[in-house]
């Protein structure tokens, strides 16, 4: 625990449509740096946040939304200088599953991520240069012990839910691993409790492709020409992995781009152009080296390393709410039904769906409007529950 | 009002929620869109638990705030240990299932007593129709056509008392039901529906 002294936070903007803050939290100066599981320290830390709605006097409504891999604070509404309104817009709102009119929703970045926390793009205070490979491996648990932090920092005692997707949900596991007394509920979706070797392996052709690029220069290429091309390629592999077979026929077909130039590789389908457009895009935007240390998180992660499963889930007081999806081949509904399994032998209060989707992995993101019929009430009987006086023995 | 199979409906709710003790666990395979189950935890104070197949069965339970499993009814209680729960419900479930001697047993090593209850194939509508009508009987408690009822099995009082007695397993308390009212002269021939409370000796 960080003393008041050495942890700020800082509010640098508004959100429109949600009606939300923007911030940052910073904390871990030095001498106090974070322990990470890896045993290397961490500090000082800066993380971005959002919050929308208001946090009630008791404290009891407040909410953590976790992003997937890439993703960023930005969760919902709008804010200046913004494309398009945050990545689960469709879900907090007013009214919306993660209802700003009754909670305080608090969404924050991770760190090793590029999106205005602390990560390998982050500057060095001993050298002054961006830290590149001298920025420590990091886990899921310290994500959340990031998190933690700030979650203490905003005065949180208990939290009425963590949500996420993919990585995200890798994260409320963690939550609840961790944790398990400060989370009422926990609704991770579309995730897995570890990864399978074909997951691995598509992370690390996905690194590959970054590290084969020239430009990548062992991840010191900061101030220089970026590997646009690995990461761009790095994406669009990516990119096949979050759709499914049918997404992609019912977007594309076999349908040939107009602008179609004389053959010399350059993309002919609609789904060539769509992949080498986003790879595009993604650079813009996203650090190679962040893409590197996130999907390494996310493989190292084991919620239960050399322990039964179901033995990390025992005694957990919180409801659980497990999502996953038929055409999602990348988080295949069997991990979620391992983890379910887990927690019906531990007895935890859980309720589990498999969605019928065409979406792919990319549904937590598209399906709003069955997330928001599962999801609306689980919070709302979870938040104020008749039913929650007898399961809460 | 209601229609004779709502009452009825209701009738055998209340029937099974009398066989079941206050604040006891208890699990339903089967709970469709989980008016029995918020009923029994409501009523008696259980802590309940529901495994259901259908996608909108489970979207209506999560409505309800309750909490459910989506997995197949034949296999739904296999990860849970011995004895996890007071009680199993079958509603009208083991009609569902091809094998209905696997979800019974399961259900006697998952719950230390089974409530079970089913339509009965031995009442005298059932018998007038085939003996007279020559077709597959259509009545109050089976209203389904051959081609699209969820009951793919027939069973009666007397079948349910010969397969305990074989099993030898012990009928704790038994209810039959026709219309909203209980049945007590000749169950195999006037119930149409009946429920029973069974455990392993």
């Amino acid at each position: 625990m960080y003393s008041q002294a050495t942890q700020v936070i800082i509010y640098t903007g508004a959100i429109t449509g949600a009606a939300g803050k923007v911030g940052h939290f910073n904390f871990a100066f030095p001498p106090d740096l974070m322990p990470l599981e890896s045993g290397e320290k961490l500090g000082p830390i800066s993380i971005a946040f959002e919050t929308y709605g208001e946090l009630n006097a008791a404290k009891s409504n407040a909410i953590l939304v976790c992003h997937g891999f890439s993703g960023d604070s930005h969760a919902a509404g709008s804010k200046e200088g913004d494309k398009g309104p945050g990545w689960w817009d469709g879900m907090i709102g007013p009214g919306r599953a993660f209802d700003t009119d009754k909670y305080y929703v608090i969404a924050s970045n991770c760190i090793g991520s590029c999106m205005g926390s602390t990560g390998p793009a982050s500057i060095n205070p001993k050298t002054g240069k961006p830290l590149g490979l001298d920025f420590p491996l990091i886990t899921i648990r310290d994500m959340v012990e990031a998190q933690r932090h700030l979650i203490d920092a905003l005065g949180i005692g208990k939290l009425l839910s963590v949500s996420g997707g993919s990585m995200g949900g890798m994260q409320a596991l963690q939550w609840l691993a961790a944790y398990p007394e400060r989370v009422r509920s926990i609704i991770p979706i579309a995730t897995a409790a570890k990864h399978s070797p074909q997951q691995i392996a598509f992370n690390e052709v996905e690194r590959q492709a970054i590290m084969a690029d020239p430009a990548w220069k062992n991840g010191a290429y900061y101030g220089g020409p970026l590997p646009e091309s690995g990461l761009g390629l790095a994406r669009a592999i990516g990119h096949i992995t979050f759709m499914s077979d049918k997404s992609m026929d019912a977007k594309f077909g076999r349908d040939l781009k107009s602008d179609k130039e004389p053959f010399k590789f350059t993309p002919e389908f609609q789904v060539e152009g769509y992949l080498r457009y986003r790879g595009n895009e993604f650079v813009k935007r996203f650090d190679a080296n962040s893409y590197l240390y996130l999907t390494k998180a996310m493989d190292f992660f084991d919620l239960s390393g050399e322990k039964p499963l179901h033995e990390v889930f025992r005694g957990c007081g919180a409801r659980v709410l497990l999502v996953s999806y038929t055409s999602d081949w990348l988080y295949p509904s069997y991990h979620s039904q391992t983890i379910a399994r887990a927690m019906k032998a531990a007895g935890v209060d859980v309720t589990y769906i498999e969605v019928e989707s065409d979406y792919g992995h990319d549904a937590f993101l598209v399906e709003f409007a069955e997330l928001t019929r599962l999801i609306k009430p689980f919070l709302e009987r979870t938040h104020t529950n008749p039913l929650e006086a007898a399961n809460a023995r | 009002m209601p229609a004779n199979d709502e009452l009825q409906q209701e009738f055998e709710a209340e029937a099974i929620a009398s066989m079941v003790r206050e604040g006891t666990t208890l699990i339903e395979v089967g709970c469709w869109e989980g008016e029995l189950l918020e009923l029994l935890i409501t009523k008696k104070n259980c802590r309940g638990y529901g495994i259901e197949e259908n996608h909108e069965g489970i979207y209506k339970c999560v409505e309800k705030g309750l909490s459910v499993m989506h997995d197949a009814l034949e296999t739904g209680l296999k990860d849970y240990p011995d004895k996890a729960f007071d009680y199993v419900v079958l509603d009208k479930s083991f009609a569902r299932v091809i094998v209905p001697d696997n979800l019974i047993r399961e259900s006697l090593r998952v719950g230390k007593q089974v409530i079970v209850s089913f339509s009965n194939f031995g009442h005298w509508h059932v018998r007038t129709q085939v003996l007279f009508g020559g077709k597959t009987p259509i009545t109050e408690s089976l209203p389904y056509q051959w081609y699209n009822t969820p009951n793919i099995h027939f069973v009666s009082v007397l079948d349910f008392l010969d397969y305990c007695e074989k099993n030898k397993l012990k009928v704790e308390k038994k209810v039959f039901v026709s219309g909203p009212k209980q049945v007590t002269l000749l169950p195999n021939l006037f119930a149409q529906s009946a429920i029973f409370l069974i455990s392993l000796p």
